[in-house]
Formats: structure tokens, sequence, C-alpha cells
């Protein structure tokens, strides 16, 4: 029998506010332990949650983003259950009535078709704390919790069953993940565990209306281990049926060492988490004109990046999509258009050169050593027949390494191109004279030894010699 | 007159007039502790040397010229105020050795004032009894009569005021434990409208019903403290952001032409024949001050206890959870972590405690959560809006403020359903978050202390006030004494 996998994904998104979602603790990852923390956060008698608007307006702007409708009013709701790194015994989410509501992705699937994928709600929560185990607390068998991470900030963005694939659920994440760091909300480090997953996989006979049983698989932190871990249960389920057993609902847990996932608790062992509003904080109530606001501050999504590229500046699919990975390297192309760069040119520099000296060294476009304007100027140099595309390259190392304008190395190091024809004659009379058995080839056929002659010259010049000049030059004297 | 017996405002005139210095008024109040403490029981932590250097820089405050209404002032209030440096257990085990690193908003300011503390006041635990039984740390005797129950959870601040411990205190009322305990005790209590006073640093018994508010000898101070803790505080989301207004200076208006409401469901046939005589009473000193009384309904009255008993320990089961043994409290010896937990709540929490985190699970659970907690807060509602029709008609309502006069401990500490049911006048105040005030009105044929409710509108502190007062300038209850 052929099965079709059903899957849905639960992604955490670790919002960059500088204080946490209901204090005005720090947010700083890597700190000495409970350093960052107060009353709140520490969950002591009496303390109270009080709400960071920040958090409010990142949550809006990933609603906007995935075309969600935003809440009106929405409501904080109690998470109850036991915890060493749960200070207060509770978490602080939403359950009914969260911030957004029913948004859709469109992903792109095989043949460049796009699929819809619903996103059933994004609501806002409190993170835990993280328990340390070992020698912290001075025994070997003891445990410490540290609480700088409690009560940061965390948008839960649900999405309905709409997966079919492994590669459909890889898709749609990089496309939220793509969109939340563009919106400048969360880093994406999915090492660190900045954005994160949890995948609801059931599989079904194909053609059936029916959804399976399924499984939740917690803590799978990077594309590719969502994809491992699809695609194992997938295949432990179908071999589970296949085999007369029936898949129970139950919460499984990757391990990214084996590629495998196992049990961590049945149903029956599901806590009953006692949601219910939370008495101390008040309805979120999301005005109109808020929304608008929000609206109108938000940054242009890859999506429509893509198409004005395309429509505006004439860039082929591939070049749009490779240009609007981030939004940095987005914005450093259209810098690098604006100072006057050809924009085909600019972004085949950027996908080619730039790219290739950004991954040599580990470097993140944001603190790429040759600017957009520098850029350009190198690129009006080959158009200006200033240098040729080949010296330009040694150029651009050179503006890597030195941090120095183009202009000024092409100056320094004497690299401005000859055009003069008298000065190229003479070379090429030199090489004719050095090399007349080539020369008679040439004449006798030989149309193949013309290579030859262009790189002596290019030789003889050091590589300055405007390549134009030269074919045209050698061409001539070569007929005779 | 002793020291220890003055109010808020005649201390004040003494420390302003250089005729006592706040050291000399704090320890005449300590001695005072030392004396009647033995009987009555009212402190869980007397702290005599913060006291002392707290009245000594009063006093040098007071000698600049700035001398506050409260400055100088000795006070006490509820153990359930976190007091940065001093313990606070909230009369339970499981906070035994709680040094807390903070303090409540509510007791900051009255610092601020310069008021001066002299220690932390019993309660039933977490703020769960009617009768200061539940305490870890002893039951507080009634001072009227030390066979009697205080009333409670404020049981301690309303004893302590009875039986002259501090000049005022604070209490929090959740279901009445501000105005129970202060009838019991013949006193002043006042619970404000839920939202005037901050709750920050108050421990949560039902964060959606708590209130902090004062207990005092007399209206008059009773304004003062209150306009001393009331106001808006960014640290707590659920504090309103309304004016303050001066509720001193209003106290003289009178209640000519008054509207007095009599909700029906108050005067019921059984009610206590003393505490009906005493209602009685009031109404006809009232109705010879010209006010007019209306009848008024409020339908969903019997509802309200039932209500209250499905909301208050649905938010007080995730409340007390973070008393888990794991950052602060009590930490039982344990194997593990499940284990840890266990013995810690096991041994730290008291049997009432135990018994509202059960009932409040019990309602929050998946396929229980509908028919209890969902329809509490339906009712809640129905009875806020009942509330709101009277006050329609009438500027504040009238009732007694419980069923009876003070109790005897262990008369009902067996018996929770009626133990409860000592509550059921003063719930309903606090489901419909308005506030209300209880104030001496009589004596009971054992000679035990009768209150008078004043229920307001919401943020109708100033009315309630203004007619409490003048039914005290009418009256002589508050002058009364208790003998200890």
């Amino acid at each position: 029998m052929k099965y079709q996998p059903v899957i849905g994904l639960e992604v955490h998104v670790q919002l960059l506010t500088d204080t946490k979602i209901f204090c005005g603790c720090s947010t700083k990852f890597g700190s000495e332990p409970n350093s960052q923390t107060c009353p709140v956060c520490l969950g002591l008698p009496g303390a109270l949650p009080v709400l960071n608007k920040k958090v409010v307006e990142f949550a809006i702007k990933a609603g906007l983003s995935t075309n969600c409708s935003i809440t009106p009013r929405s409501i904080f709701a109690r998470k109850n259950y036991f915890y060493p790194d749960l200070p207060k015994g509770y978490q602080i989410s939403q359950f009914e009535d969260p911030i957004c509501q029913w948004g859709w992705l469109d992903i792109k699937v095989d043949d460049g078709e796009t699929k819809r994928i619903r996103i059933t709600r994004i609501h806002m929560e409190e993170d835990a704390g993280k328990l340390v185990h070992g020698e912290l607390s001075g025994r070997d068998d003891g445990s410490g919790v540290d609480l700088n991470r409690a009560c940061t900030p965390l948008l839960e963005v649900v999405s309905e069953p709409d997966l079919r694939s492994s590669d459909e659920a890889v898709s749609y994440l990089k496309q939220l993940h793509q969109i939340v760091t563009w919106l400048g909300i969360c880093d994406g480090n999915m090492e660190e565990g900045s954005f994160r997953c949890d995948a609801n996989v059931s599989v079904m006979p194909v053609g059936s209306s029916t959804f399976g049983t399924r499984a939740e698989i917690k803590n799978v932190n990077s594309f590719k281990f969502v994809k491992q871990a699809i695609e194992y249960e997938i295949q432990r389920q179908i071999d589970l049926i296949e085999d007369g057993g029936t898949v129970v609902q139950e919460t499984r847990l990757f391990d990214p060492n084996s590629g495998t996932t196992r049990s961590m608790r049945s149903k029956e062992e599901a806590h009953d988490y006692r949601y219910f509003p939370d008495p101390d904080l008040v309805p979120l109530v999301i005005s109109d004109q808020w929304v608008e606001r929000s609206r109108r501050e938000l940054p242009e999504l890859p999506e429509q990046r893509q198409q004005r590229f395309m429509n505006e500046l004439g860039l082929p699919l591939y070049d749009a999509e490779v240009l609007t990975a981030s939004r940095a390297l987005a914005d450093y192309f259209e810098a690098g258009v604006a100072a006057g760069g050809n924009a085909k040119t600019v972004g085949n520099w950027i996908m080619g050169e730039i790219t290739r000296a950004l991954n040599d060294t580990g470097t993140p476009i944001e603190s790429c050593p040759v600017s957009p304007g520098q850029l350009a100027e190198l690129l009006q140099l080959i158009d200006n027949s200033t240098i040729s595309g080949k010296i330009a390259k040694t150029v651009f190392d050179e503006m890597w390494k030195s941090g120095k304008a183009p202009q000024t190395i092409v100056e320094d190091q004497g690299l401005v191109q000859v055009s003069d024809s008298g000065a190229i004659e003479s070379i090429i009379n030199g090489i004719m004279a050095a090399n007349a058995g080539q020369v008679e080839d040439y004449r006798g056929g030989k149309e193949k030894v013309f290579g030859f002659f262009v790189g002596q010259v290019m030789k003889a010049s050091k590589g300055k010699a405007n390549p134009a000049v030269v074919n045209e030059l050698l061409l001539n004297k070569l007929k005779g | 007159m002793n020291i220890f017996d003055m109010t808020i405002h005649a201390l004040h005139a003494a420390l302003k007039g250089k005729r006592v210095s706040s050291v000399e008024a704090t320890t005449a109040m300590l001695e005072r502790i030392s004396s009647v403490e033995p009987q009555v029981g009212s402190f869980i932590t007397v702290t005599p040397e913060q006291a002392l250097a707290a009245a000594a820089a009063a006093d040098q405050r007071i000698a600049r010229g700035d001398c506050d209404l409260l400055t100088g002032i000795p006070l006490a209030i509820k153990d359930i105020f976190l007091t940065e440096g001093v313990r606070t257990t909230c009369g339970s085990r499981i906070l035994d050795n709680f040094i807390p690193p903070y303090s409540a908003t509510s007791w900051e300011m009255l610092r601020g004032c310069g008021a001066v503390l002299l220690g932390k006041l019993n309660q039933d635990e977490f703020a769960m009894g009617s009768s200061n039984e539940s305490s870890a740390y002893g039951t507080t005797r009634n001072p009227w009569n030390t066979d009697y129950i205080p009333g409670g959870s404020s049981g301690g601040s309303a004893a302590a005021v009875a039986a002259s411990e501090a000049v005022a205190t604070l209490g929090t009322d959740t279901g009445g434990s501000i105005r129970q305990p202060a009838s019991h005790c013949g006193c002043v209590g006042l619970k404000p409208t839920y939202g005037r006073v901050s709750r920050y640093g108050v421990i949560a018994y039902a964060s959606s019903l708590d209130q902090v508010g004062p207990l005092t000898r007399d209206v008059a101070d009773c304004a003062t403290m209150l306009g001393a803790i009331a106001g808006h505080d960014h640290k707590d989301s659920t504090s309103v952001d309304t004016p303050v207004p001066d509720y001193s200076s209003s106290l003289t208006h009178g209640v000519k032409g008054l509207k007095i409401g009599l909700p029906k469901e108050y005067f019921i046939s059984g009610l206590d024949a003393d505490v009906q005589v005493a209602m009685d009473a009031a109404i006809e000193t009232y109705r010879r001050l010209g006010a007019e009384f209306v009848d008024v309904s409020l339908p969903h009255t019997d509802y309200a206890v039932a209500t209250y008993y499905l909301i208050a320990t649905a938010e007080a089961s995730s409340n007390l959870a973070r008393y888990d043994g794991v950052r602060f409290g009590h930490r039982a010896e344990a194997e593990g972590l499940l284990e840890m937990y266990t013995k810690s709540r096991s041994e730290g929490f008291g049997v009432e405690v135990k018994r509202r985190i059960m009932l409040g699970t019990y309602a929050l659970s998946s396929g229980y959560y509908d028919a209890y907690y969902v329809k509490a807060q339906k009712v809640r509602t129905l009875i806020m809006n009942d509330f709101t029709t009277a006050f329609a008609d009438v500027d504040v309502m009238l009732t007694p403020v419980a069923p009876t006069a003070a109790f005897k401990i262990g008369e009902k500490v067996n018996d929770p359903l009626q133990m409860y049911l000592s509550d059921i006048f003063t719930i309903p105040v606090n489901l419909a978050g308005t506030c209300a005030m209880s104030l001496p009105a009589g004596f009971s044929a054992a000679g035990l202390p009768i209150g008078l409710q004043l229920i307001g509108k919401p943020f109708g502190e100033e009315t309630i006030l203004q007619a409490g007062y003048a039914f005290e300038q009418a009256t002589e209850w508050h002058t009364r004494k208790a003998t200890i």
C-alpha cells in the first residue's frame, strides 16, 4: 500500500528584544548563570508580570508578514506544570485568543509551483530557564538551575497539517526563518535554539481523507535534522502499520546522533496543563490604528523584493531569489545598484566573487570589507575600460585585504589598462618576430594559434593590455 | 491617654507638636506588644531594632519640619506583604525561612511617608481562612474575649488594632479578609476597589480578587492610610491609573440626601438577632442623619460563595505552584525530584491550603474546566451586573459584614462549609471588584463587636468614607476599647 504523510509544524521563535517579556532583565546570551534575573523572572512570591510592548510589536509584524489576522483583544493564559526550570510552576503563554490567527505562507514546491500552507495561530509566551548538571552544584549528582533565559520572549508559530513531505516541511521552515530574520525580530540561530521546531507527523493510505494518529517530534534544531527526523518518523510509522501494528499518540524525541526518534511520553502520561486566563495580566487590546501603523512600518518582504528586482531591475528569477536570501544581502545589492552599478553585473559579482570571499573567510555580508559603493566603483573601472575584467579580480582581492578604494589600488600598482594601439602594436611585433613558425601556421589556416598570440601579448603586458584592442590589432597583423 | 491607644491623627498632632517623639511612641507600642502578646498572638515577627531605628530617623525628619501624617507612626502589616530583609511567612511553614530581597509597593509607600514598622502580623495560611486558625504560627485570639476567633484571614491585623499593639495595620481582602476580622474585633477595615492599590509584593492567594487595605481605629485614620497606599503602580498591570482623591478633606460632607440601598438578599430571616438589632439601629441612625433608604436586589447572591470557591481556589492552585522547594522556602530531604516536590509541599502546606489547592486543581482540570471554572466566571459576571444594576439607583449599600459576631476558637474548624459561609456577605463585593468598609456598629449579647458594611461603587471609596465618618460621629461604638 502507498502512504501519504501529513505534517504540521510548531516553530518557536526567540525574539530579539533587549529585555525579557514580563520584566526589565536583559536577554543577552551567555552571561554568568542567574546574573540576569529579578523577582519577576525568579518567580518570587508577590512578583507580577508586566508585558513588554516591543514583544507585541514584533508579534504583530510576524503576523502581518504571514498573512494572519491580528486579534483585537487577545488573552494571556497560564500553562501549569512542575519542572525545576519553570520558576512559577506555570508558563505564561496564550491559549484561547492568541495575538495572530488564520495566516498562510505560499511555499515553493518542485517544478516552480507554489503551495499554500495555512498558519493556525501565532502566540506570545515566555521561555523557561535551563538545567545545568554536574559540577555546578559541587556534587557529582547535583543539578543547578540557570534562570537567565527564563522569561525570554518567544513566538510560537503553529501551522495546519498542510505539509505532505519532508521537503515541503523544510521549504516552509526556511521561508518562515527567512521572514523572521528579515523582519529583524529573531537572529535565526538554530544551534543556540533561537529558532526551533517540533513536528507533528502522521501517515494515511493514499486517497484517504482521514488522518492517521500523529506523533509529535521534539528537539529538531536544524533544517537537516527536520528532514531527517520527519523521514525517519514516516518510515517508522509505515513499517509499524505494515507489520500489523498501530501508531500511538505520543511525544517522541529526535536523536541527531542516530538520526532516529524515540518515545518520550505517551498520551496517557501527557500533562493536563490546566490552562486558564492569567489574572495578573489584563486583556491585550490592539487597535486598528496600531495594526495599520505596524503595517506601514513593515519592510518590503522577500517575495515583494524578488518581484521588484525582476520587474524593475530586470534580474532573472534565479538571481532575484539568491539576492533576497537575506535582507542584508538584498540591501547590499541595492546599495551597489544605487551607487551606479549595472544591476546584472552587480548581482553577478555578489553571487560570484563576494559570496566566495565571504564563505572562504566566514564573514557575514553585514561585515563585508568591500562596501557596495566600492564595488560599484570597481565595476565602473571595467565599464570605462580603465581595467579589464581579469585585472578587476586582482583589484577586488586587494580591496578585500586592504579596504582601499579600487581607483587607488589601480593607480598604486599601475594596473591601468593599456589601450594605446602604438604600445600594443610594438609588443605584437616583438612576439610575431620571436614566433615566426606560429605566424606561418596561422597563415596556413591553423586559426587556433590565435589564442596563443593573445596569451603572449597579455603576458608581455602583465595583463594590462586592453583585450579588445589586442584582438583587433592581432587579427590585422596576422592576416598580414 | 496611653500613647498606644492613640489614633493616627491624635499621635500625628502630638508628634508635630513635639509633645512626644516617634521613639517614645514606638517604645510604648513595643512595651504594649510585650505585655499583651502572650494573650493575643497578633504577631508572627516583631522587629524592635528596625522599628526604633526607623523611629529615630522619623524624629530627625520631624525635627526638620517634614512631618507627613504618617511620619513616625508605628504600624504593623500582615505577614503577606514582602518586607526586604524581614522574614515573610504568609502564615505558612513553607516560607518559614523566607527573607525577601524586595518590599511590597504598598509598604514602600507607607515607609516613604516615614511610617515605622513594628512587625509582621499573624494570618490564616496564605490568607485562606476566616478565623486565623489555619496559621502555622498559632491562632490569634480576639482581644475582646480570648476564647473567640479574631476573624480572618487578616486576624492579626484586626486584633493588633483592637489590642492597641499598633496604631493602624495593613491587611488583604480576597473574600472578606479585612472586613470580617475588622467586624469581629471592633475596628474599621476597608477593602478598596480592585486595582486601587498595588498588589506588587503581596503574596498572591487569588489574583483576580486580592486587594490591599487598612485596618484602623476610626474612619479618619482609614482615609489617611488609604490615601497613602492608593495609586497606580507600573509593576502591577491590574492597578488602575485613576487619580487618588483627597479622602481626608471630604470626610465631613455628611449623608443628607445620600441614597442607601438595602439588598434584600442580605437581610434573610436566619440572620443572627444581635446582628439584626445592630443593623436596625444603624439604619435608624442614618435616617436621622438625612439619608434615604431604597430596597434593592442582588439576585445572584446565593451563588456567590460557590462561585468564589471555584475561582479563588483555581487561581490559588496555580499561584501556589511556585512553592516547590527549588529556589526558596522549605525543601524536604529527598532522593529524587518528584519526592522532593511531594515531601516539601506535603510538609510545608497546612490542611486548608492543601484542600484549596486540590479544589482548584480539580476545577481547572481537563473535562471539568467548562463545568466549573468557566461557569463560575459566567456567574461572576452576573454578580457584577447585579451590583451595576443596584448602583444605578443608590449611592452606597448597607449590609451586615458577617451573619454572626465572632465564634469560638475550634467551633467551625472541622466544618469547612460552615466556615466558608461566614463570608457570605463579603464575598460578593470581591467578585464584583468594588469597594466596601466595615465599621463598628454594636455588640452581641456576649459582648463581642458587630460590624456594619458599607458597599460603594467602583472607585467610590470617598463616598463610603464620608458615610462611615457621619455614622461614627453619631455613634460611640468606635470609642469602646477591648479590656485586655
